[in-house]
């Protein structure tokens, strides 16, 4: 919990430099973030870069979708899913990726 | 209580089939069964024969492998005759002396062909045609001749002769008889079949007598006719009717009929009650069966007697009570099928006739007196209506309404007449290779098999000779109909749509984006299936390029950075090599650019070059080096072309015919960067020898000395296919039409990541029913197809070349979208002088190492 400790923003680049239903990756804070930006949603989702299943550094390169009402990438490596907001993979729900917390401002992406 | 022991005197389709048969039943365990076999293998597919000419392996036509054998406790000896048999001590003694005894003894000897005592037929190339060794002999002879002649115009003999066409040979078929397949085929029949098979370039000499074979002046040999005419010819197939093997049972004192064959009881018994026959060596009420189907039955009726005489010793259920000796076959390309009384010799009979001699069509129907029952049916040409007429007669089913209807062919927009599987009841046979009734297709069904291959494991239904594949596949959807049982085929929880409805529909409404798509015909966001999916449909009516930014978040990642990932997350690079052919100045740019980049470099199985472990910020710069070298994009990333392979062909090797060098880039020119429902890949070989293996890929090209000859849906990779023979002789502009039209029909018709062959194997009409739509255009649409990939074409770029003229596209090609530097996660090691990815427990050690080793050891 932040408690009273304001967030510390980051900027990490704009938004127009992620194409709409594709994602990038970010470095912060010497940590791999794959920031993803879905079409028609000013929204972006930002979990972490590292596939645990290909231990590869490679999910902003995956492809974005929905199952139900989730949002998802699926690895580009072996198409494993892994849950947008939650970082928590749908094959193998022990399997979580580290999340951060993400606004856009004025047309850039700031991480926390 | 000892095991019982069963010996089996050949090891043909039917001596496996009883084993199989014996092995499989809950009685396996009781008996010790042991097999012997004059032939040098095991047995395999007698009927597929005819297969090995087109590429057909003796692996690929066995029907069971040693170790398979052995691991069933079967004792097999293989090369060795079964000479003697002591009846009274129950003893064979082989060949070689071994002795065994037996409980029970089967016969399954086959039969021999039979050569007319001609002057001269015992010369090296007069050659036979029924086993393996026969064929490895006829291929041997075929090279070393121009010109070949099968005496015999039967079945068989028109298979034989459709194997020295496919050797190369001119062909002549000779035939005693004033027509051809005299045995199934009416005077009609007989006529239209001899008129296709002259067109398809093999003579036809009918009521010729062999007299002599003498020394030939042009050829080999000259055969001499009783007429006092003459044919010159460099090999001999005869092909003159089989004989029943039963030289065993003859020497040692079974009951032989007068013109041979062992004579055997209801239950396949022969005249001493521990010896059986079946198969084609046995005589049961006068008659041989020259056929597999009732060998099988042979086989399950000798099984169960034996059952039933030595373990259970109730009465047998099952009896041998004839067989239908109904084919349907295609000879030399042409479709000919036979039912029942052929001849129209039952008292009484009646006929009725179609004749087309513009599509090449003829049809008799032979029906009782009065009109009700159908006795047997004469079709070449159309074929269409075997299933239902031979159900009719297995059936001794009532016609339904008028026996014109079932013969007639079906005008425009009205439904062909067909008998409702419905109407069938359910113990008539579907299936007779496996004799399997429609009740036990439903009952597989019932049980959860709802596709054809579970249909076939379940119950080996349309696994012999495949005739009896649509009937049983009509049981099987009727039968799902009416459990109400849907089968799901959207495809994904985003379309309620097979790829193929989507295709239609992109095309009809003239998309050009996935959200129009998914507005109009969708919901959510998509996913890793539509998406791709629908990007390769865009692709391929429109061609666009695929980094767009409406097509982008569509591509798969090898598609996003052009280039395939790997297991670390880097890329390798696979320009195009159009046809293999490569100069000596490219192949230094690119070893220049491995050596820079320290790039693990390897010739691929397309006959091209890859380089391993680029990074990402990497290729556009390696590219950019490629591409002024005058390199295009391999399209190894995508669902589209890959390579067409070649062989060096006419221009250097001395057997070859056409230029195959030239027609692959040619081919692999027009046709690179065509996206599909998956990878499309092609080949062309200079001459039969085939050194490029297009019989393996989904279109292949081989070079006759009369033209190109078009093989489609071959398949490598997990489950291979041989390609299906599509067209003969075409000149090049016939052949680019034909590929056109299969592709592009295979674009708009085939399945999500389904290749050509499976493709074909799901087509309904199969090959027959592509040589319709592509040669005869029988949907009206090639004209379409043919503009569509005119194209297609036309507005090729190489997606490298775009790539890097558009900066903002570029910026794409880094690691991270805010820093230069590089992913720090890459780990590797040299071996064989190159550089390759760490394993996980080499990374543990590296990991250790300072990081100025670290970086000498990854050759940085
Ligand atoms: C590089 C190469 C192996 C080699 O070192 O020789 C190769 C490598 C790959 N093959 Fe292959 N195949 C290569 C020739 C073949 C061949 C041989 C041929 O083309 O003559 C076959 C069998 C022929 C065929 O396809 O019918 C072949 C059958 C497959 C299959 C199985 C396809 C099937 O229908 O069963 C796959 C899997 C798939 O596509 O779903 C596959 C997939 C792959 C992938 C893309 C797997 C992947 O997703 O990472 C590999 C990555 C290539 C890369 O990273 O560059 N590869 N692959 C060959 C590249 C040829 C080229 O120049 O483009
Ligand atoms: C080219 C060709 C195409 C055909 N097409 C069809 C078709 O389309 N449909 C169809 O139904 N049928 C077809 N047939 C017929 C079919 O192959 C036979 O009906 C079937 O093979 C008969 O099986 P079998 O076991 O009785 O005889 P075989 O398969 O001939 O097996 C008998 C085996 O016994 C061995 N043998 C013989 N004597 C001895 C001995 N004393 N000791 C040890 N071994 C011995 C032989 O060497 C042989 O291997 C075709 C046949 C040929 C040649
Ligand atoms: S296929 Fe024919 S032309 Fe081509 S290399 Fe082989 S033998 Fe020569
Ligand atoms: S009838 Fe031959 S496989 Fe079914």
């Amino acid at each position: 919990m932040m408690n009273a400790i304001e967030k510390q923003w980051t900027r990490v680049c704009a938004v127009d430099d992620i194409a709409p239903d594709t994602g990038v990756c970010a470095l912060y804070h010497g940590e791999q973030v794959a920031l993803f930006r879905l079409s028609g949603q000013n929204d972006v989702f930002a979990i972490s870069n590292h596939d645990p299943f290909g231990n590869a550094n490679v999910l902003s390169r995956g492809i974005v979708g929905s199952r139900g009402d989730r949002l998802f990438v699926a690895s580009p490596l072996y198409k494993q899913h892994f849950d947008l907001l939650t970082g928590e993979c749908f094959e193998d729900p022990l399997v979580r990726l580290k999340t951060w917390s993400v606004r856009v401002e004025e047309g850039q992406v700031l991480l926390a | 209580m000892s095991k019982k022991r069963i010996v089996v005197v050949g090891n043909g389709m039917v001596g496996h089939n009883f084993i199989n048969t014996l092995v499989t039943s809950d009685h396996a365990s009781e008996f010790e069964i042991l097999t012997f076999s004059e032939e040098p293998r095991l047995a395999y597919d007698r009927v597929q024969l005819s297969k090995y000419f087109s590429g057909y392996s003796a692996a690929d036509l066995a029907l069971v492998t040693e170790s398979e054998y052995q691991s069933q406790g079967i004792v097999y000896t293989l090369n060795d005759k079964v000479v003697a048999i002591d009846s009274h001590a129950k003893i064979i003694t082989t060949a070689s002396g071994r002795k065994e005894g037996y409980d029970k003894l089967v016969l399954a000897t086959g039969s021999f062909p039979f050569v007319p005592p001609i002057p001269g037929k015992d010369q090296d190339h007069c050659l036979v045609y029924r086993t393996i060794d026969d064929l490895e002999a006829i291929s041997a002879s075929a090279e070393v001749s121009k010109t070949g002649v099968v005496v015999g115009g039967g079945l068989l003999g028109l298979e034989a002769a459709n194997a020295l066409k496919q050797a190369g040979l001119e062909t002549h078929v000779v035939e005693f008889a004033p027509r051809l397949m005299a045995v199934q085929l009416d005077e009609g029949g007989g006529k239209l079949l001899r008129r296709k098979i002259e067109e398809l370039g093999v003579q036809v000499h009918t009521e010729k007598n062999t007299k002599e074979i003498v020394a030939g002046e042009e050829c080999r040999y000259r055969m001499n006719f009783a007429d006092g005419s003459f044919l010159e010819t460099d090999m001999i197939l005869f092909s003159a009717g089989i004989r029943p093997q039963d030289e065993l049972a003859r020497q040692f004192g079974l009951d032989i009929g007068e013109r041979g064959g062992i004579v055997v009881n209801d239950y396949c018994q022969t005249s001493n009650d521990d010896i059986y026959a079946i198969g084609e060596c046995a005589l049961w009420d006068n008659k041989i069966y020259g056929l597999v189907a009732p060998g099988y039955q042979m086989a399950k009726v000798a099984f169960n007697h034996i059952v039933s005489n030595l373990l259970t010793h109730e009465e047998s259920a099952v009896s041998f009570q004839g067989a239908d000796m109904s084919t349907k076959l295609k000879l030399l390309g042409v479709d000919v099928a036979s039912i029942g009384d052929a001849h129209g010799l039952t008292a009484g009979a009646q006929s009725y006739v179609f004749n087309d001699d513009i599509a090449e069509v003829y049809k008799r129907l032979i029906v009782s007196a009065d009109g009700k029952k159908l006795l047997g049916a004469v079709l070449v040409g159309d074929v269409e209506a075997y299933g239902t007429l031979l159900q009719l007669k297995l059936n001794d089913m009532d016609i339904p309404g008028n026996p014109a209807a079932l013969i007639l062919p079906a005008t425009d927009g009205a439904e062909p007449v067909g008998l409702g599987v419905s109407a069938l009841p359910e113990t008539a046979q579907i299936c007779s290779c496996f004799d399997v009734s429609k009740g036990d297709i439903q009952k597989a069904v019932q049980g959860g098999c709802c596709s054809m291959p579970d249909l076939k494991a379940a119950t080996k239904a349309s696994s012999g000779c495949g005739g009896c594949a649509a009937l049983v596949k009509q049981v099987m959807d009727a039968e799902m109909a009416s459990l109400g049982m849907e089968v799901n085929t959207d495809l994904c929880e985003h379309f309620a749509h097979t790829r193929r409805e989507l295709a239609d529909i992109i095309r009809v409404k003239g998309y050009t984006r996935f959200e129009q798509v998914l507005e109009g015909h969708g919901h959510g966001h998509g996913c890793e299936i539509c998406k791709p999916t629908i990007g390769s449909i865009l692709a391929s009516f429109h061609n666009e390029y695929v980094l767009k930014d409406e097509h982008i978040g569509l591509q798969d990642t090898n598609d996003i950075f052009l280039g395939n990932m790997q297991k670390d997350g880097t890329y390798s690079i696979v320009p195009r090599i159009a046809g293999g052919e490569i100069t000596p100045d490219k192949l230094i740019v690119l070893g220049e650019i491995a050596r820079d980049y320290d790039l693990y470099t390897k010739i691929t199985g397309g006959q091209r070059i890859d380089l391993f472990g680029a990074q990402l910020h990497q290729l556009p710069e390696i590219w950019q080096k490629l591409v002024a070298a005058g390199f295009e994009t391999g399209h190894a990333y995508g669902k589209s072309v890959r390579t067409v392979k070649s062989c060096v062909g006419s221009t250097w090797c001395r057997y070859g015919v056409l230029d195959s060098v030239s027609m692959a880039i040619a081919i692999e020119d027009r046709y690179k960067g065509l996206r599909a429902p998956h990878k499309i890949k092609f080949a062309v070989s200079g001459c039969t020898r085939e050194c490029a293996e297009a019989q393996s890929k989904d279109i292949g090209v081989i070079a006759t000395e009369t033209g190109w000859n078009l093989y489609v849906c071959g398949n490598g990779g997990m489950r291979p296919r041989h390609a299906d023979l599509f067209a003969t002789d075409l000149d090049d502009e016939t052949l680019i039409k034909y590929i056109d039209r299969v592709l592009m029909f295979y674009v708009r018709t085939g399945d999500r990541l389904q290749r050509t062959s499976v493709w074909m194997e799901n087509m309904e009409g199969g090959l027959d029913y592509l040589k319709q739509v592509v040669i005869n255009d029988s949907l009206g649409i090639c004209t379409e197809l043919e503009d569509n990939m005119t194209r297609i074409v036309g507005s090729y770029q190489c997606e490298w070349k775009t790539t890097l003229e558009n900066p903002d596209k570029l910026k794409r090609f880094q690691h991270f979208i805010n820093a230069d530097e590089a992913d720090s996660n890459l780990y590797y090691v040299r071996e064989r002088g190159q550089r390759r990815p760490a394993t996980e427990a080499e990374r543990i050690e590296l990991v250790e190492l300072p990081p100025a080793d670290k970086q000498a050891l990854a050759g940085k």
